[in-house]
């Protein structure tokens, strides 16, 4: 699929959009890459601090084995190469929050080379991004500029933290491709349980570099958009700042390549630092680690012990269970809501199961703002619920009812239909003295639908179906209907 | 390799070194001195010889994944030259 669909209507004609994402994303480990301080979000400010991370003299860094493993689990869910051996290389800046006056990085030789991540767009289409690499690095401390009027308060709780840098081929050209990848590149790493994924909480964070272009031409000057920390950010930033290179261009101006901010309650990105004070690293091997070596049985151990990945379950859910690539998508997005509908699914019809846990019950539970866990809609209670439509005591109307209460009560299905006496009635005999009756009550009508007003039919099944409470079952009630009606 | 005046003056400021004016020339000249003394290593033939990572013959050690370590701001903040409430504080930075 090389045409691109996604062109942006310029003054001299359409533009394309070329993006690649930087993104960080904080390893779950207990302690820090080089420390053995803890890693919590949330501590009092510099609790979590060793004085390997506060950088005193003398201080050496010891890597931490999981964070090497983590690095590699993550680059073998993105199916790439893992390099057997990578090295640490120290990347040279000053800032308040970096201690060390450097960050301890992967410059030329990663952990991880070349993967993959399909991205899975509207309509259930597909499509490739490609991986570039992912190093691992240290973290910076915490810049506090709010407390204090002339001073900046510095925590470093987060200096030495382990990151992963993932980059991308900038194989991206919409917002929505950039905001699908991010949506997916997240949800491989929950089901890896390699990064927690928050972005609210700052572990993980997206750099987005933007360029346009005419379709077909030559790549344009990039800007750098650092630090965006949520999906909608991202996708707002990059509308935002295609516009303004468009404009600028049309303008007959050029671009300036050039780190920007995007200021979120503006909705605009502005100029952080333009390449004439481009930051000048001076990354060199850092003498303090040596290479990192890897075993290849321990890489193929930690391969083995993969858990089933999105796309592998997914494809799982269509092909075995019959699922459309939609439903699939949407089922696989979290890890929890996945198995939640395999413990549903499990001896019941997967169709239903699906339907059931994408509307209703996703309906409900997004409005409880409960962590699935939680919920008071447990798998087994949604199944048992389920039993009660394929075994003809509800009808779907009745069983959405039924769920509402069930949510709001935390009782069983079995429990409320008994309460309340919601069993459909399947008893012929009860359900034609009810359309006698109605039928009585509207001999006119009657009259008016043996004349040729086919249309009065839906006003009987009301009539019936209010004066049974809504209990009656739909299909033995048109049935039974019909036939008194034909006379 | 030699030098310019321009380059020793971005090293500088790189660095956060202020250097006068006056003094790039003799620091320019102080600096190629040290750079043509390594050059001197250029006169050995390395084809083929792999870089040297380490003097002595070991791996990498690597530590387990458990906190043991932090727990004392206190004597993490001790040498700082300004502290408030558990923070380090410096003139405001603001991009």
């Amino acid at each position: 699929m090389s045409e691109n669909k996604n062109l942006i209507e310029g003054a001299t004609g359409p533009w394309e959009i070329v993006l690649g994402l930087e993104v960080h994303a904080q390893v779950t480990s207990n302690a820090k890459l080089f420390s053995g301080a803890a890693t919590a979000f949330g501590a009092e400010p510099n609790a979590q601090v060793s004085l390997v991370d506060a950088a005193m003299p003398g201080m050496l860094p010891v890597i931490n084995r999981y964070c090497v493993e983590q690095a590699v689990r993550t680059g073998l869910g993105l199916k790439a190469q893992i390099n057997l051996t990578s090295r640490f290389d120290r990347k040279n800046y000053f800032y308040a929050d970096l201690p060390q006056g450097y960050q301890i990085s992967q410059f030329e030789h990663p952990i991880v080379g070349k993967g993959v991540i399909t991205l899975d767009l509207a309509d259930g289409v597909s499509r490739e991004v490609g991986i570039t690499r992912l190093h691992l690095e240290q973290d910076a401390g915490k810049s506090l500029h709010d407390q204090a009027p002339s001073l900046t308060f510095v925590d470093l709780n987060r200096s030495g933290v382990a990151l992963m840098e993932i980059v991308s081929e900038p194989d991206m050209r919409s917002a929505e491709e950039a905001g699908a990848y991010l949506k997916k590149l997240r949800t491989i790493l929950r089901y890896l349980g390699t990064c927690d994924g928050n972005m609210e909480e700052g572990s993980m964070r997206a750099d987005v570099n933007v360029s346009v272009r005419k379709p077909g031409g030559p790549l344009g000057t990039r800007c750098e958009i650092k630090n965006v920390n949520s999906v909608r950010f991202v996708m707002q930033a990059i509308e935002y700042e295609a516009r303004r290179q468009i404009d600028i261009l049309e303008g007959g101006g050029k671009i300036d390549q050039e780190t920007r901010l995007f200021d979120t309650a503006k909705g605009v990105t502005r100029t952080m630092r333009s390449k004439e004070e481009a930051l000048d690293y001076r990354y060199f091997p850092d003498p303090d680690l040596l290479p990192l070596v890897l075993d290849e049985a321990w890489v193929e151990k930690i391969k083995a012990d993969l858990p089933e990945l999105p796309d592998e379950k997914k494809a799982r859910l269509i092909e075995k269970m019959g699922l459309t690539p939609y439903d699939a998508t949407v089922l696989v997005a979290d890890q929890d809501v996945a198995a939640f509908y395999e413990a549903v699914a499990a001896g019941r019809d997967a169709k239903t199961a699906a339907n059931w846990v994408i509307g209703d019950f996703m309906a409900h539970f997004n409005k409880s703002g409960q962590d699935l866990k939680d919920f008071t809609i447990t798998a087994p209670k949604l199944g048992q619920l389920i039993d009660l439509i394929t075994d003809g005591t509800l009808s779907t109307r009745l069983a959405k009812d039924v769920l509402e209460a069930m949510v709001a009560s935390g009782k069983t299905a079995p429990e409320i239909v008994e309460e309340k006496g919601l069993r459909q009635v399947t008893d012929t005999g009860a359900i034609e003295a009810v359309i006698a009756d109605i039928m009585a009550k509207n001999a006119d009508k009657v009259a008016e639908y043996r004349g040729g007003k086919d249309k009065l039919f839906g006003f009987f099944v009301g009539q019936v179906m209010k004066a049974m409470g809504g209990k009656a079952n739909p299909a033995a009630l048109n049935d039974l209907l019909k036939q008194k009606l034909a006379g | 390799m030699s030098l310019d005046n321009a380059t020793v003056a971005k090293i500088a400021r790189l660095a956060r070194l202020k250097i006068d004016e006056a003094a790039l020339a003799p620091m320019a000249a102080e600096l190629n001195q040290i750079l043509e003394f390594v050059e001197e290593l250029g006169a050995v033939n390395t084809d083929g010889v792999p870089p040297l990572t380490s003097v002595v013959a070991t791996q990498l050690k690597m530590r387990d994944d458990v906190v043991t370590d932090g727990g004392y701001p206190e004597k993490v903040l001790a040498n700082a030259p300004a502290a408030e409430q558990g923070f380090y504080t410096v003139p405001k930075v603001v991009e």
